[in-house]
């Protein structure tokens, strides 16, 4: 897990050095005066004549220490912009997630369940649909009709603008960023869910617990779904990436204050502290999900023993 | 002509499915330019000037682009992630570790902040897109050359083949390759509609193809501002996009279906 984090930290610093811009050329194009020594000098104090894995050693250094920096664009530290952000996408990554799993697994199974039926034929058009629509053009669909048209929700921002912070005002502001960024997730899974309950129902075991006499429900849920879920704990932690993919331009249709937003504008305006900071987290958080998901794969399947 | 032709022979072969999804994405390409001018016409005729219903065919063009990112950046990843694979697969121990964990580390950065990554390195425009889909789409591919080619190695002729002294890289042409096809053919259709998918995200961000040549996602974005008074104009280029990713869902998961040999 360190590891990998390391390697991408490194492959995203010397990836950042290469592009073109470096922070003095903010500098030197709004101070026509100023000579070369003090760009010479100003290099120095701040170490950009150094080779890159020497500025890289530095960095990390820092980070150890838990200093990630002052961002360019913002001119406050990294610490005190990233936790707030940090907050908000996960509050609409988490909430995301939970809902489409919510909904993917109980239209999974009863689609299973009911195969050929005319709500199947239905859910799988649905379903293709769902995977087939652009995180963004979905958004402006709502917008269109929830916001414009009914004027039922408010076409974009973050809570934290009311005056009142109530659990409705909450609600009112993440109903359809959550909506449009657990469309994908929720397509696809209900799909995987379906066609994982159909290859478990067929198996011996589903036909011995059924023959001697379980209740209907009790088969499917103690027997069926239990072994289905399986190979989705893998497909969730997988989908992580994609997630925060989707994060950032549910954010930006939005205007959603979170992570997705913060390395856009960061890498565009080419603030490398922001940036840096934002792959770090990005990578943490994706290895910790793909550690939780190995662990928890051994603990709902004891077939899978590590050495 | 002849694509026509090849096209009806493909449609009578394979099932429904499939030969929807590829009757809907041939229509797509023919009636492109016109069809989307149609779609347009009759709100640019009521509200806008001629001057601004050039957008009509611009919405066409786009189509084109969005094929060509979607095939080529495909083509690539398959030539990057087949030898990839391969070479994971054939040599194994240590080589196979080292390929492996240099996907997964590629693969735990969210493709779309990559792609922002490498667009802010190189700049946009329509070649560097290309780059940035054939660098995050390979992955998929290796892994799934990878996984087959470990499952056929094992298999009795392969071992016949060695017996009788044919040599390494004949059995891979001859043995294994052919019988990983129909795997990679769905994957390449299904990765398709994801480049085309990112494309329309970048542009949509505005960091994609440059404004001379057209892109759904960014007319998209363009049009963010006028959704209030000219709603149509944001709305047909995002359907634009669902059509074409549905299309090629359809027909992946229909050439899935039908290249099974267990079904």
């Amino acid at each position: 897990m360190i590891p990998t984090v390391i390697i991408i930290t490194v492959a995203v610093f010397w990836m950042l050095k290469l592009a073109p811009g470096d922070p003095l050329d903010l500098l030197l194009a709004g101070n026509p005066d100023i000579s070369p020594e003090h760009v010479e000098r100003i290099k120095k104090l701040y170490g950009y004549d150094r080779p890159i894995y020497e500025q890289y050693g530095r960095w990390l250094w820092q980070v150890v220490q838990g200093n990630l920096g002052y961002s360019r664009i913002y001119h406050r530290p990294v610490t005190e912009i990233i936790p707030d952000r940090l907050i908000n996408t996960l509050i609409l990554t988490g909430s995301s997630l939970i809902f489409s799993l919510l909904i993917a697994i109980p239209i999974g199974v009863y689609t299973a369940l009911r195969q050929y039926s005319l709500l199947d034929y239905l859910f799988s058009f649905l379903s293709f649909f769902g995977i087939a629509m652009p995180v963004f053009w979905f958004g402006l669909i709502l917008i269109l009709f929830l916001s414009i048209q009914l004027k039922l929700l408010p076409p974009g921002g973050h809570y934290s603008l009311e005056r009142e912070v109530g659990i409705l005002t909450v609600l009112r502001y993440s109903i359809m960023p959550v909506i449009v960024l657990s469309l994908f997730s929720m397509a696809s899974w209900m799909r995987y869910m379906r066609s994982g309950m159909l290859e478990v129902i067929h198996e011996d075991y589903v036909r011995t617990a059924r023959a001697k006499g379980l209740a209907e429900g009790r088969v499917i849920v103690r027997h069926a779904l239990k072994n289905a879920l399986i190979p989705m704990v893998t497909l969730i932690a997988l989908s992580i990436p994609g997630l925060i993919s989707g994060a950032v331009l549910t954010e930006t249709i939005f205007s959603w204050p979170g992570m997705g937003r913060l390395i856009y504008d960061s890498l565009i305006n080419n603030d490398f502290n922001i940036a840096m900071a934002v792959f770090l987290i990005f990578a943490f958080l994706v290895a910790f999900f793909n550690l939780a998901a190995d662990i928890l794969y051994a603990f709902i399947d004891p077939r899978v023993v590590y050495t | 002509m002849q694509i026509s032709q090849v096209s009806l022979a493909v449609l009578e072969i394979l099932p429904r499915g499939a030969s929807e999804g590829i009757e809907l994405l041939w229509r797509l390409i023919r009636a492109g330019r016109r069809g989307t001018r149609a779609f347009l016409w009759p709100f640019c005729a009521l509200e806008l000037n001629p001057g601004e219903w050039k957008e009509g065919g611009e919405v066409a063009l786009c189509e084109h682009l969005s094929l060509a990112i979607g095939f080529i950046s495909n083509i690539i990843a398959l030539g990057i992630g087949l030898p990839y694979g391969a070479a994971a697969a054939w040599y194994g121990g240590a080589v196979d570790f080292v390929l492996i964990r240099i996907i997964e580390i590629i693969n735990s950065v969210p493709n779309l902040l990559l792609g922002i990554l490498i667009i802010s390195v190189l700049g946009p425009g329509f070649r560097n897109v290309l780059f940035v889909f054939a660098v995050t789409g390979w992955m998929g591919i290796a892994r799934l050359v990878r996984g087959q080619f470990l499952s056929l190695r094992e298999q009795d002729y392969v071992l016949a083949a060695t017996c009788i002294g044919v040599p390494n890289y004949r059995i891979i042409i001859r043995h294994l390759l052919p019988n990983t096809l129909s795997p990679i053919i769905v994957s390449v259709t299904l990765g398709i509609p994801g480049a085309i998918l990112g494309e329309s995200g970048l542009s949509f961000l505005g960091i994609g193809i440059n404004p001379p040549l057209p892109s759904w996602g960014r007319m998209l974005n363009d049009y963010l501002s006028a959704i209030q008074s000219h709603w149509y104009l944001a709305f047909f280029p995002g359907l634009m996009i669902a059509l074409a990713m549905y299309a090629f869902t359809l027909m992946g998961d229909g050439l899935q279906d039908a290249l099974d040999p267990t079904k």
